[in-house]
C-alpha cells in the first residue's frame, strides 16, 4: 500500500512545474507583502490614532512596526513551508490548494489596516485595526501570557480529571448492570444541565475559585466521556468476550483488554465533545469569578472599553484552543492507529 | 491413542423461544478418542453449534454432563481451543498480538514469547506480523484465529465452521493446514460444518445430526487413508454413500409435535 504511494510520489517532478510552484510561493506571500506595503505607504489619515512608542531593550517600536514584524514572520513562515513543500509532490498539492486563501488573508489584512487604522472608519473603540490588537501585546504581553497560563492550568486540571472520572464511571456503568440501573438516569438528568449553572453552588462548596472552576470543567467533561465510554463498553460483541474466555481470559482481561479497547473509538468521541464543552465552560467560569484567565482578562478589558485587548485575548484563545484540539486529535490517531484505513 | 478423551452424556438443552420451548439438543450421547478428528454435520438448526459451545463451556445444558478426562466441563478453558466462525479477532491488536492474546490472558507471555513467531510461520503469515485484522484477507484472518487457539496447546481444538465464509480455494488451503497441524501435534479436533466434502476430507468419524429436536441420527466411520484426494475413487465412493445416508437421514419422518 505504502510502496505504491511511494513510487507514485517519487515520480520526477517536471521542470515546467518547478517554475510554476515557485510562482505559487511568490503568489502566497505577495498578499502579506501587499499588506506591509499598504501599511508603509498609506499615510495615517485619521488623527484619532495615537502612535505610542514602546521599548524592547535597545529597539523602539510603534504598533505599526510590530504589525509589520508579524507580517514579516508570516512571509518567512510561508516561504519556508513553500521550500519544504517543493520536494514532495503531495505537499506541493496541499500548498498550492491553500495559496489563494493565504493570499486573500494578506489582502484582507491590508484592507482592515486601511479601514481600521489609517482612515479609521470602523466604529471605535469596538473595531480596532490589526495593529491595534497587536498593541495590546506591546502594552501588557506579560500580563496576557500570565492569564493564558492561568487558563491553561485550569483547563488542564479540569479536563484531565474529567476524563479520568468520566472513563472510570463509564466503565462501571457499561460493565455492571446494577450501576447502569442506578447511575445512568442520574447521568442523563444532570448531564444536560450546562456546567456553569452550578457556579454559585461550586463557589460556596469549594475553598478557592480555581477549584470551583475546575469542578465545573470536570462536570462538563465527565458527562459526554462517561456516557460514550459506557455505550462503547456495552456494545462490545459477545463473540469477542467468548473468544477471550476460551483463550483463558478472566474478568480483568475481559474488561481491560477486550471491552476498553473496543470502546476506545467512542471514548475518544466523548473526549472530543468534552473538549469543545470545556472551552465554553472555562471561559464562562473565568468571566463569572476568577482571579485570572483569558475570560477574566476579557471582562477586565471590557470595563475599560479596551476592545483591542478583548480581541487580543480572542486571538490567543483561537490559537490555544486550536493547539489543544490538534493535540487531542494527534493522541486519538495514535491510540486508534488500528482503525487507519478502516474508516473513511 | 484410543483412550477416550471426551464423554458427552445424556445432554439435553432447551431454549425458550417466546412461548415455545425449542429442544436444541435431546439425549446426546457420544464419546471421542484422543487424537481423533470428528466432524459434526447437519442442516442449520440441528444443534451442532450448541453442542460445540457446550463442549467449550460457553453454554450450559439443562441435564447431562460433558467430561474431559473424566472431569466435568463447567466453564471455558484454554485446554479447549475454540475457533469461531468469523470476526472474533481483536481488531485493535496486530496479527502477532492477536496470536499472543492467549499467552497474555494467562500471564505467561514473557516465558513463551518465542512461540508467537513459531505459530506465525506455521500458518504462513510471515511479513504480516504488524498488520491489523482489517488489512488481511478472510482466509488469513481465520488462520490467525486457528493459531491464536493453538498457541495455548489445547488438548482439543473446537472448530465452529471456521471456513464457512471462505471461497473454496482458501477453504481447501486451510483444510490442508489443519491436517498438517494435526499430524504435527496429534491434537484432537472437533469440527462443526455443513460441508460434506470438508467433513469427508478431514475426519476419522462423521456425526450426522438432525433438527427438531437436535439429535444424533448416525455416526459414520471414514476409513480412507491419508493423504486423501478430493477427486480419488475411494473418496468419491464414500461421498456418494454419505450423500445417500444423509439423504435418508433427512427423509426420515419428522416427529410429530405433541406438545
Amino acid at each position: 500500500m505504502s510502496e505504491a504511494e511511494k513510487t507514485k510520489d517519487d515520480k520526477p517532478i517536471k521542470k515546467k512545474g518547478n517554475l510554476k510552484f515557485i510562482l505559487t510561493i511568490i503568489f502566497t506571500i505577495s498578499g502579506f507583502a501587499a499588506a506591509i506595503t499598504a501599511n508603509l505607504l498609506i499615510p495615517q489619515v485619521s488623527e484619532k490614532v495615537k502612535m505610542e512608542v514602546y521599548q524592547f531593550g535597545p529597539i523602539d517600536a510603534t504598533m505599526n512596526n510590530a504589525y509589520t514584524w508579524v507580517l514579516d514572520t508570516l512571509i518567512v513562515l510561508y516561504t519556508v513551508i513553500g521550500v519544504f513543500s517543493y520536494f514532495k509532490k503531495e505537499r506541493r498539492k496541499k500548498y498550492r490548494s491553500r495559496a489563494p486563501f493565504r493570499f486573500a488573508v494578506g489582502i484582507a489584512l491590508a484592507l482592515w489596516d486601511f479601514l481600521g487604522t489609517k482612515i479609521q472608519v470602523l466604529p471605535q473603540p469596538f473595531f480596532p485595526g490589526p495593529a491595534g490588537i497587536i498593541e495590546a501585546f506591546l502594552i501588557e504581553g506579560d500580563y496576557i501570557i500570565q492569564n493564558t497560563l492561568y487558563s491553561l492550568r485550569l483547563f488542564s486540571v479540569g479536563f484531565l480529571l474529567g476524563i479520568i472520572v468520566g472513563v472510570g464511571t463509564g466503565i462501571l456503568i457499561g460493565w455492571f448492570p446494577k450501576v447502569y440501573y442506578w447511575v445512568s438516569p442520574v447521568l442523563s438528568i444532570t448531564g444536560v444541565i450546562p456546567a456553569v449553572a452550578w457556579m454559585p453552588f461550586a463557589l460556596t462548596l469549594f475553598p478557592t475559585p480555581f477549584s470551583a472552576a475546575a469542578f465545573l470543567i470536570v462536570i462538563c467533561t465527565w458527562f459526554p466521556v462517561a456516557s460514550l465510554t459506557a455505550s462503547g463498553i456495552k456494545s462490545t460483541p459477545k463473540a469477542k468476550f467468548e473468544a477471550a474466555r476460551t483463550l483463558g481470559g478472566k474478568t480483568p482481561y475481559l474488561v481491560f483488554h477486550v471491552a476498553i479497547p473496543h470502546a476506545m473509538p467512542q471514548i475518544f468521541t466523548g473526549i472530543e465533545t468534552a473538549n469543545a464543552f470545556s472551552f465554553t465552560t472555562l471561559v464562562m467560569a473565568e468571566m463569572m469569578g476568577q482571579p485570572g484567565g483569558l475570560g477574566y482578562y476579557i471582562n477586565a478589558a471590557k470595563v475599560w472599553s479596551a476592545y483591542y485587548k478583548v480581541f487580543a485575548a480572542i486571538v490567543v484563545m483561537a490559537v490555544l484552543f486550536s493547539l489543544i484540539t490538534w493535540l487531542v486529535g494527534l493522541i486519538k490517531s495514535r491510540v486508534l492507529r488500528w482503525q487507519r484505513g478502516l474508516l473513511k | 491413542m484410543s483412550d477416550t478423551i471426551l464423554e458427552i452424556k445424556n445432554i439435553n438443552r432447551t431454549y425458550r423461544d417466546e412461548d415455545n420451548m425449542v429442544e436444541a439438543l435431546k439425549d446426546i450421547n457420544f464419546s471421542i478418542k484422543e487424537g481423533e478428528f470428528v466432524s459434526i454435520i447437519g442442516s442449520s438448526g440441528c444443534g451442532k453449534t450448541t453442542l460445540l459451545r457446550l463442549i467449550a463451556g460457553l453454554d450450559k445444558s439443562q441435564s447431562g454432563e460433558i467430561l474431559l478426562h473424566g472431569k466435568k466441563i463447567t466453564e471455558p478453558d484454554p485446554q479447549r481451543g475454540y475457533v469461531f466462525q468469523q470476526g472474533s479477532l481483536f481488531e485493535w491488536l496486530t496479527v502477532e498480538n492477536n496470536i499472543a492474546a492467549g499467552l497474555r490472558a494467562r500471564h505467561i507471555y514473557k516465558e513463551n514469547r518465542h512461540k508467537v513467531s513459531e505459530y506465525i510461520s506455521l500458518i504462513g503469515l510471515n511479513g504480516f506480523e504488524k498488520a491489523y485484522p482489517h488489512q488481511i484477507s478472510g482466509g488469513m484472518a481465520q488462520r490467525v484465529a486457528i493459531a491464536r487457539a493453538l498457541i495455548n496447546d489445547p488438548e482439543i481444538l473446537l472448530l465452529d465452521e471456521p471456513m464457512g465464509a471462505l471461497d473454496s480455494f482458501t477453504r481447501a488451503d486451510i483444510q490442508d493446514k489443519l491436517l498438517e497441524i494435526r499430524k504435527m501435534n496429534h491434537a484432537t479436533m472437533i469440527l462443526v460444518t455443513h460441508d460434506i466434502d470438508e467433513a469427508l476430507y478431514l475426519s476419522d468419524r462423521i456425526v450426522i445430526m438432525t433438527p427438531r429436536p437436535g439429535k444424533i441420527s448416525e455416526v459414520v466411520d471414514v476409513n480412507i487413508p491419508h493423504p486423501r484426494h478430493r477427486g480419488g475413487t475411494e473418496f468419491l465412493a464414500e461421498r456418494r454413500k454419505l450423500l445417500e445416508r444423509f439423504h435418508l437421514a433427512a427423509a426420515q419422518p419428522q416427529p410429530e409435535y405433541n406438545i
